[in-house]
């Protein structure tokens, strides 16, 4: 069996629920996205650890004049986001459901075409499929969020669009150069990882990827969509951008734009890690004073992603595993706080965190799902939080002892300002307003369960997940260095 | 040559049919004639065609290529002119005919090997274009754009010729490959006529195909112009420009491209901004498609500033998807204007709630000019980036880069109307022809955007 089965089924899915009217939309949407996940399962509980190639490949021509192939397959290095886009679809599609959105099955059509759009982006090893998939998650996230998104949605939603669009047109241009680069004219990934390069043209190559990952993370200070478009989305495609979406940015540096421009990277390393680290801080500080819930997650997410990335351009081991295992914690815990911030919107019809207090009281059951998610993202021992952070930490300090001392003011910083805002909003006195809330129901019990549980897991037993991308990031590392090492070995 | 027969004899019948005031006729016998020109000109297909007429014709792959892209759109928006023309006036068989005569000029544009041939063939198209402009007689805006057009046209051709008669004074032939074994016998130094000769018809060509600084005449024009009619220009005649373009620098000037390259570079990046910028600018969806037929100009340029084998792909695949888009927005522009009285963006407020497939295939053809990937648009562009990034023009595809960011401003407006904003206006009724082409459109746009092979495997080296 290949991987185009993953990839097939979203995108029929999507055609399939256009064409449903009615309310059993949301419930067909999900049986999809539950077949999709039993699909990922099937195919993770075949992949084979010990062995660093990609696994499953599917491969035909698409445009063989022109060197384009439709390749896609799972190794090591996407298996994690392969994970989080098939685990975390049906769970977002479940939160949805005490939701009324006008227009469904374009709203649930949408999403399953997101889901498609992320599968090519994370399967493929092609550089021109890649790139249609980057666009293709695009289009269908810009809808969701114009259509069922707040007031300010129309400028909000342009400005996250064309930041994306500028960046990935940049992205463009380094694929097509490298496409000419290649002496067959190909854009097959392994045939640009064998391209010599002269450090020159690796940096603006490494410059223009660099470009369209950082605002897709983002990186400060290329940051500035992520908030607005957050808040203004609904809860759905917040979940979609920052628990799926913005791991294509991470992904995208660790298979294209590091191994294809390593000494780009090695010579400029630098300035993206300090860029990264600068906006943990900024992004905690500015947490501090947020006073909308949904917009203090978002600041939350671009710290937290802002670790993701430097643990990431560390390039030690740890920093490599750490972001692995990170991408898949951060995409469980802020689905799991929009979700929760969702529940309290949508009964209270508020996410201004002064208003809010008490919840505890009446929604016991909430409270404590919402303790062991604002737990796992400050990184509590046992939880998942801890194992990402602590390897991310331990990678950047072995990288840069004040680097690593910055960025671990991220675990005190993000404690304060996230313990800060669940005793905000669930602890002391219920006010006039939280005295009307009620507590979970089933549906929602069950889906935050499941997060609470694997947060829980993960946090205790990290260790298969570990061992799922061991070997793949070991062995692309290793290459790297390689390529570095001899180069600098050569200007010597 | 059975094709351009075709449509020389096509509009004749079409006359006589007026003649005899069987009007409902009219429209099945020209989708009939149009189909049978198609099918004749796709036999032509890898004939190993030879020049004919001592050198004056030649019908090879590129020509068949671009005579059936040209007869496609032509038949598409000949579907959409179903109760259009009436309401101008009775002459209707008068009306198609005219176009028809234009697209026999614009085939012979597409097959000349002659530069006489050119001539005869702009000059078909062009006399034919300054009547269909000015045909809404009682309409203020449609005679201005008659008259600026066939000053402008004039002008412009006269350009062309004083150009040709200098190469002409050169090399001492009007045929296109005399014309490059001259250039290749003079590879030194600057021929004052030949290479003012050139000069000369870049300034014509640009006109014919409203590349700044010479598109002054595009928006009054295409604004001016009954939307039908302005569809034609803006799709089928660019079209055909682009071809003549290509050919006659790719066959002729090929070996002095080192001097007019620069030249037709900074032309490029002109019509680039001038497009995009001003496009901005618009208040209605007609005019906005004006500059941006000009911006799509700049695009197709990239094509034969970066010469080489590939450009008849790249201009091919890009106006084919370009015409498409372009007959998808003007079918949704027509009934707009016709039913709600205006062109503004406001008109376009909520359109999805009430048409959702108008809204549907619109946003497609919008998706699509604007170049993003899964249609058309995208797939143009990218020949266009790597033919241009081939040649090492690194800085050319930057800027069109900045420019394709640019675009997205306008062309999402008309999308953000129709998804994220409500109005109350009546739902449109949208005619069966109107119906399938949009929706024709609509899907070759997609099939093209995701399985390009379907046509590249077969026009990768026109």
């Amino acid at each position: 069996m290949t991987v185009s089965i993953l990839l097939l089924l979203p995108l029929l899915a999507a055609l399939a629920l256009l064409f449903i009217k009615g309310d059993a939309v949301k419930t067909i949407a999900l049986a999809f996205s539950l077949i999709e996940l039993a699909l990922g399962v099937y195919f993770i509980t075949q992949f084979q650890t010990n062995i660093s190639s990609p696994q499953f490949v599917f491969d035909a021509a698409w445009m063989p004049k022109l060197g384009i192939y439709f390749t896609a397959a799972i190794d090591g290095i996407n298996i994690i986001p392969v994970i989080l886009t098939v685990g975390l679809v049906p769970l977002i599609i479940g939160t949805t459901f005490k939701r009324e959105y006008k227009n469904a099955s374009a709203f649930y059509a949408l999403i399953m075409f997101m889901q498609f759009g992320l599968m090519l982006v994370f399967t493929a090893l092609d550089g021109f499929m890649f790139y249609v998939g980057w666009e293709a998650a695009l289009i269908p996230i810009y809808f969701i969020c114009g259509m069922w998104g707040g007031e300010n949605r129309v400028k909000v939603t342009l400005k996250f669009f064309i930041y994306t669009f500028a960046g990935s047109l940049f992205m463009l241009l380094a694929l097509i150069y490298l496409y000419l680069q290649t002496p067959e004219h190909s854009f097959d990934i392994y045939k640009f990882y064998a391209l010599q390069l002269n450090p020159t043209q690796q940096a603006w190559v490494f410059a223009a990827f660099l470009l369209a990952f950082a605002i897709k993370m983002p990186i400060f200070p290329l940051h500035t969509w992520q908030p607005d478009t957050y808040t203004e989305a609904p809860a759905a495609g917040t979940m979609l951008l920052s628990g799926i979406m913005l791991k294509m940015g991470i992904y995208g540096a660790l298979r294209w734009m590091i191994p294809i421009a390593p000494v780009g990277f090695y010579e400029w390393q630098n300035n993206p890690l300090w860029l990264a680290i600068a906006g943990i801080l900024y992004a905690s500080i500015i947490a501090f004073r947020v006073k909308d819930s949904k917009r203090l997650i978002a600041y939350s997410s671009i710290a937290h992603v802002g670790l993701i990335a430097a643990g990431l351009l560390a390039w030690t081991i740890q920093g490599l595993q750490g972001a692995m295992i990170q991408m898949l914690n951060h995409g469980l815990e802020v689905v799991g706080v929009f979700f929760v911030l969702d529940i309290i919107e949508r009964q209270l019809k508020t996410r201004d965190v002064d208003q809010l207090g008490g919840i505890a009281k009446v929604a016991p059951q909430l409270s404590i799902a919402f303790l062991i998610i604002v737990l796992g993202s400050v990184g509590l021992p046992l939880t998942n939080g801890f194992i990402g952070e602590f390897l991310l930490l331990n990678g950047v300090y072995r990288y840069d002892m004040w680097m690593g001392i910055v960025a671990g003011l991220t675990i005190i910083l993000g404690a304060v300002y996230m313990l800060r805002a669940y005793k905000n909003i669930m602890q002391g006195q219920t006010n006039a307003l939280t005295a009307t809330f009620t507590d979970i129901t089933a549906g929602e019990r069950l889906i935050l369960g499941i997060i609470c549980v694997l947060i829980i897991v993960i946090g205790v037993y990290p260790q298969p997940v570990l061992h799922l991308t061991e070997s793949s990031v070991t062995q692309l590392m290793n290459d790297v260095n390689s390529k570095i090492s001899a180069a600098l070995l050569h200007k010597k | 040559m059975t094709t351009l027969i075709i449509i020389a004899i096509l509009p004749i019948v079409l006359l006589y049919i007026g003649l005899y005031k069987a009007n409902k006729l009219l429209l099945p016998v020209t989708i009939a004639g149009l189909l049978v020109a198609l099918a004749s000109a796709v036999m032509q297909w890898n004939n190993g065609a030879s020049a004919i007429f001592s050198g004056m014709m030649l019908f090879d792959n590129f020509s068949v290529a671009f005579s059936a892209i040209a007869i496609v759109s032509t038949l598409l928006i000949l579907m959409l002119s179903k109760d259009y023309f009436e309401r101008i006036s009775d002459n209707v068989a008068e009306y198609i005919a005219i176009m028809l005569f234009s697209l026999a000029g614009i085939v012979v544009m597409v097959s000349y090997y002659n530069l006489a041939m050119l001539f005869v063939g702009i000059e078909i198209m062009s006399v034919s274009l300054y009547i269909l402009a000015g045909i809404d007689k009682k309409n203020f805006a449609s005679n201005e754009a008659a008259l600026k057009y066939f000053l402008m046209g004039a002008f412009s051709t006269g350009f062309l010729l004083f150009g040709i008669t200098l190469i002409y004074g050169a090399t001492h032939s009007f045929g296109l490959e005399a014309i490059r074994n001259w250039a290749v016998q003079h590879p030194r130094g600057i021929d004052p006529l030949f290479h003012t000769g050139i000069i000369l018809i870049i300034v014509g060509l640009c006109f014919k195909v409203g590349a700044a600084p010479f598109h002054f005449w595009t928006p009054d024009v295409y604004e001016g112009s009954p939307t039908l009619v302005t569809a034609f220009m803006s799709t089928v005649v660019k079209t055909a420009g682009f071809a003549a373009f290509l050919r006659l620098f790719s066959v002729s000037f090929a070996p002095v491209a080192e001097f007019w390259m620069p030249t037709l570079m900074v032309i490029t990046i002109i019509t680039l901004f001038v497009g995009n910028l001003t496009a901005l600018y618009q208040h209605g969806f007609k005019r906005m498609l004006a500059f941006s037929s000009i911006s799509h100009a700049g695009y197709l340029l990239f094509a034969i500033v970066a010469l080489s084998a590939t450009s008849g792909n790249a201009v091919f695949m890009y106006a084919t998807a370009y015409s498409i888009a372009s007959i998808v927005a003007f079918g949704v522009l027509i009934l707009v204007q016709q039913q709600l009285g205006s062109d503004s963006f406001e008109c376009f407020n909520g359109l999805h709630k009430r048409n959702p497939f108008l809204a549907a295939t619109l946003t497609i053809a919008m998706l699509s000019l604007a170049g993003i990937p899964l249609t058309a648009g995208f797939i143009g562009k990218f020949f266009m980036f790597s033919g241009a990034m081939s040649r090492f023009h690194l800085w050319l595809v930057i800027i069109a880069v900045i420019n394709a960011i640019v675009s997205i401003f306008y062309y999402f407006r008309v999308i953000i109307a129709m998804y994220f904003r409500n109005a109350e206006h009546e739902a449109l009724t949208v005619p069966g022809y109107y119906q399938f082409v949009l929706g024709f459109s609509a899907l070759v746009t997609l099939i093209i955007g995701i399985y390009p092979a379907i046509i590249h495997n077969l026009t990768y080296n026109i």
